[in-house]
């Protein structure tokens, strides 16, 4: 039990996919130019990656090594496009600002990398819940990324006003401030993580 | 004149790297010496106008007719990874002196969402010329994908060029490494911004 709640729980923090192992950094930069956005984006790329984890953990044993890594490809691309058609229907305005990005799911390098490092070699419920760990761990980080950048661009997170209008700095919304603060984001961890040793 | 438009919207006003956020990983991964860097950015110029070709082409005339256009990612891809592979075994046998200088790269290019994000948004996203959004023709399209490539292969050198010099800098501790890389890439970020409303 404590095993499967290891590896639940490694993706959320210790081997957290954008704080620590810096993967996936596109969407990371681009969506989350406030907390709905970056949130939006992360469960978008848990549904895919919980998704594909297990049928790929199914499919394991009927793929030619030689040509896995296209056959995963395709499944993980198949529930892209499910996750694209159903957001077109039921969430078109979150869709509209993530525009290109959910599509562009299929070549994060999380999910393609969990599929090859866990789900081909791991039976199907520690591959759910490593999909789940990772996938919410990416959410955590979006999430997190997105809050400070509304609150300096915008002085909301959520959309609920916190700091008064006059203070707010353009540039957190806008491109430069993305790579600024992903920068000083994970400068943080990367301390936090060296006192620990 | 509509070409130098696209070109120059596409290298520095929608610089990919700055201010689409496509293709970060590569960037990140492959920016630390100016030759790698060059490396890189004549594999991704290569490719991306190549993939561009095949791609619109598989659009207009089998996705769009069949009416399966929901199916532009699968096929996308598929096509990406497998045009990519045919280049790699092509080079090999035809120009081992050019596969020796790219060959590298080419594996890499694959998961380089920047390949992927021009074919699609080409076939998805009007241009906007003169006020009238239009889709954009075959001839267009390439020349988008080549700026699109010129100014990622560009954002790359000058950002290569700049680590060279980092690295022989004393930042605090916590910012060595990709910390001091990223805001480096923000600063460049500002800087491009300038050319907002050139186009």
């Amino acid at each position: 039990m404590s095993n499967h709640l290891q590896t639940f729980t490694k993706g959320l923090v210790k081997e957290n996919p954008i704080l620590v192992l810096l993967l996936g950094c596109c969407p990371t930069l681009a969506t989350t130019t406030s907390a709905i956005n970056g949130m939006s984006m992360g469960l978008a790329t848990t549904f895919v990656l919980v998704l594909s984890n297990i049928f790929i953990s199914l499919l394991k044993g009927f793929i030619p090594d030689k040509v896995r890594i296209p056959c995963f490809i395709v499944v993980i691309a198949s529930f892209v496009t499910i996750v694209q058609l159903v957001m077109q229907a039921y969430v078109p305005d979150i869709y509209a600002t993530l525009g290109l990005f959910i599509p562009l799911i299929v070549v994060n390098c999380i999910v393609l990398g969990r599929a090859e490092a866990f789900a081909s070699k791991n039976p199907v419920f520690p591959s759910l819940l490593d999909g789940l760990g990772m996938g919410l761990g990416f959410t955590l980080a979006l999430t997190l990324l997105g809050c400070i950048r509304e609150l300096l661009g915008n002085g909301t997170i959520f959309a609920v006003r916190i700091l008064p209008e006059t203070a707010n700095m353009l540039l957190f919304i806008l491109p430069p401030g993305a790579f600024i603060c992903l920068g000083l984001v994970i400068a943080i961890v990367n301390k936090f993580k060296k006192e620990s040793h | 004149m509509k070409y130098l438009i696209i070109i120059l919207s596409t290298i520095l006003v929608n610089n990919v790297i700055f201010s689409q956020f496509l293709g970060i990983c590569p960037f990140l991964g492959t920016s630390k010496k100016t030759s790698t860097a060059l490396g890189m950015g004549a594999a991704v110029i290569f490719v991306m106008t190549l993939a561009t070709l095949v791609t619109w082409l598989t659009n207009q005339y089998i996705l769009i007719p069949l009416n399966l256009t929901f199916l532009q990612t699968i096929a996308f891809i598929l096509i990406i990874a497998a045009l990519v592979q045919m280049v790699e075994i092509i080079l090999k046998k035809i120009s081992p002196s050019l596969y020796t200088a790219l060959g590298v790269f080419l594996p890499l290019i694959t998961t380089n969402c920047a390949v992927l994000g021009v074919a699609l948004t080409v076939v998805t996203k009007p241009f906007n010329y003169g006020g009238v959004p239009h889709l954009l023709s075959l001839g267009e399209s390439i020349i988008y994908a080549v700026g699109i490539a010129l100014g990622f292969a560009m954002a790359l050198v000058i950002f290569a060029g700049i680590r060279e010099h980092i690295d022989l800098m004393e930042p605090p501790k916590g910012m060595k490494g990709t910390p001091i890389a990223l805001i480096t890439a923000g600063i460049l970020a500002m800087a491009f911004m300038g050319f907002t409303g050139v186009v």
